[in-house]
């Protein structure tokens, strides 16, 4: 793993969910873990709502100048957001906006994201309307790369129904992002499973002889309320 | 139907309208519903309708009035604030009995207020906001799902009742991704099939009939006295008959009934389950309808319950019409969050039994 790792995607494939189980995750292992929220596209479900949760945790949570509001609907970011991307003792998670145009964000960032020590990677939804075919998650990629003159280094497979999600919809979405990755030549790095359905994946990739369906990444739901479930 | 697609509210709603048979549509931004005017941009030329951003709110309900008039399926949608812009447009809408279907994606207020969920345009929606005698009917969902499918009624009730119809979505609504099929689609009607099931729209006479005019001025007063009593209070007595519609839960043998629509009742499904670990009967009506109001549900309430509680994010708007519908049979309380702040169930838990200590 780079020491900047970069989560762009569609709105509603789970780049938040994902970028703050990454957080939390790096945080068990290394010492100063930031998540550079960089959402100003939308002013719903961004990183920033768990930013107390995190914090606790002990995880820097940066995002815009009026830090004190996370329901802010101005379309600014603070320049302490470059604190994390310059200082090598951190490793950062930056959750970018939705679609190539919450991704544009990203352009002034330009000079950090074309160097090593960071990648950018692009969360895909195989149950999300434009992302459920090969054409579509390519088209989509392609729209944010035009946008943000960056190169996508990885896939990472987030297919999943909320609380609906069985084996079948991440290996539905692994089988398209390996037709993606195979095209691209870039890799998928990580399949994504709700940690509840980690023994069903397991059970489906041995019956289903798709040994290939590797680097599991369990999650949990963190910024879904449960009554949203009712 | 279809299979199920993760979809954000706002997306849904627009396809929805689409597959149900919508082809106009005019938009202007305003969060928490941007992602509709923007679906809408995307996909509705695909189908051959048409999408204009309009300059303002007040265009937007107007151009959706001159569409509406020419007999097409249209649909606007805005936010708290920008409903009231627009208001004007839905009193015209309702004496020139132009069908439309509209989406609110309720936000806090008053004035340009917040951006987060509110449900504190009830007074809004269900007590006209524009002039006169009028009424818009108006649908509450409670889930991506459900208001699809309240969509495609939407269009048909507009349509048969000549009449604006609401959907009334809040913030969370609007936002919030699950897994939803949106029903198939039904072909738009054609021009001639417009002519034939709407005569009164402007689709031109074809020299087959007399000409239609569709006009809200009527500067003879006995004329509009005629309009008012004897074309539009049919229409809405007939609406409150036939359109009022509630889900009830438990009501019956329940000790507190709760009253309540759209997102909050979901919340208040999970507070009803933690206070029956401690041994608590709740049972809940949950409006689908705002107007007409479902007064019916009400008589469900039995001997057993000793509280009604109206569970909504105002300072307590829909508990007056809950009060009308209790009739001073029962104590009626309020439990309620406002400014864009949600409640959870454990808040809705402990008020309720704060409540019942009281009473």
């Amino acid at each position: 793993m780079k020491r900047i790792t970069a989560i762009a995607g569609h709105y509603g494939s789970g780049k938040t969910e994902f970028s703050v189980n990454l957080a939390l995750d790096l945080k068990k292992e290394k010492n100063k873990v930031a998540i550079l929220d960089m959402d100003i596209a939308n002013p719903y479900f961004r990183s920033r709502e768990r930013q107390k949760m995190m914090e606790a945790e002990g995880i820097n949570v940066i995002f815009n100048t009026y830090g004190f509001d996370i329901t802010e609907d101005l379309p600014a970011i603070t320049a302490a957001l470059r604190g994390p991307l310059e200082n090598e003792e951190f490793t950062a998670v930056v959750d970018v906006g939705g679609n190539d145009s919450g991704a544009r964000v990203l352009k002034q960032f330009e000079k950090y994201f074309r160097r090593d020590d960071c990648e950018l990677l692009c969360v895909l939804n195989a149950n999300r309307p434009e992302t459920d075919t090969v054409e579509g998650m390519l088209e989509h990629l392609h729209s944010i790369e035009i946008e943000t003159g960056l190169k996508f280094q990885g896939l990472i497979n987030n297919t999943h129904l909320l609380r609906e999600t069985t084996a079948d919809d991440i290996v539905k979405g692994y089988k398209l992002c390996r037709q993606v990755s195979d095209k691209l030549g870039i890799p998928i790095v990580w399949n994504t499973c709700r940690e509840d359905l980690l023994d069903d994946l397991k059970q489906l990739i041995a019956d289903e002889n798709i040994e290939d369906l590797e680097n599991i990444y369990p999650i949990k739901l963190y910024m879904r309320p449960s009554w949203l479930d009712r | 139907m279809a299979e199920k697609k993760l979809m954000k509210g706002n997306e849904a709603f627009a396809q929805a309208a689409i597959n149900a048979g919508c082809r106009f549509y005019f938009g202007y931004p305003i969060t928490p519903q941007n992602e509709v005017p923007e679906y809408m941009s995307r996909e509705l030329k695909k189908v051959g309708g048409s999408f204009i951003q309009a300059e303002s709110e007040l265009a937007s309900i107007n151009m959706a009035y001159g569409a509406a008039a020419a007999g097409g399926r249209v649909m606007i949608s805005s936010s708290s604030p920008g409903i009231a812009l627009m208001q004007e447009g839905f009193s015209a809408a309702a004496v020139t009995q132009a069908p439309m279907v509209a989406i609110n994606v309720m936000r806090s207020g008053p004035g340009i207020g917040g951006i987060q969920p509110a449900q504190a345009d009830y007074f809004q929606v269900t007590r006209g906001g524009g002039n006169g005698d009028y009424h818009i009917i108006v649908y509450a969902p409670k889930s991506i799902q459900e208001a699809c499918e309240m969509i495609y009624k939407a269009f048909e009730v507009a349509d048969e009742y000549r009449n604006p119809v609401m959907i009334c979505a809040d913030g969370m609504l609007g936002q919030m991704m699950e897994p939803v099929a949106i029903p198939d689609p039904i072909p738009a009607m054609t021009e001639e099939e417009i002519f034939e099931a709407k005569p009164w729209a402007l689709t031109g006479h074809k020299n087959k009939r007399e000409r239609n005019a569709i006009k809200s001025v009527f500067l003879q007063q006995e004329v509009l006295e005629d309009f008012n009593l004897n074309v539009l209070a049919p229409k809405y007595e007939k609406a409150m008959r036939e359109l009022p519609e509630a889900e009830l839960i438990d009501v019956e043998g329940a000790e507190v009934v709760f009253v309540a629509y759209g997102t909050t009742s979901r919340v208040v499904a999970e507070a009803m389950d933690l206070l029956a670990d401690e041994g608590i009967k709740c049972g809940l009506i949950r409006l689908k309808t705002l107007w007409p109001f479902p007064e019916y549900a009400f008589d469900a309430i039995g001997e057993s319950t000793k509280n009604v509680i109206a569970v909504e994010l105002s300072m307590g708007q829909m508990i007056q019409d809950v009060k009308l519908a209790i009739n001073g049979k029962l104590p009626v309380d309020l439990i309620n969050k406002v400014g864009g702040v949600l409640l959870d169930p454990e808040e809705i838990a402990e008020r309720t039994k704060k409540i019942m200590e009281v009473r």
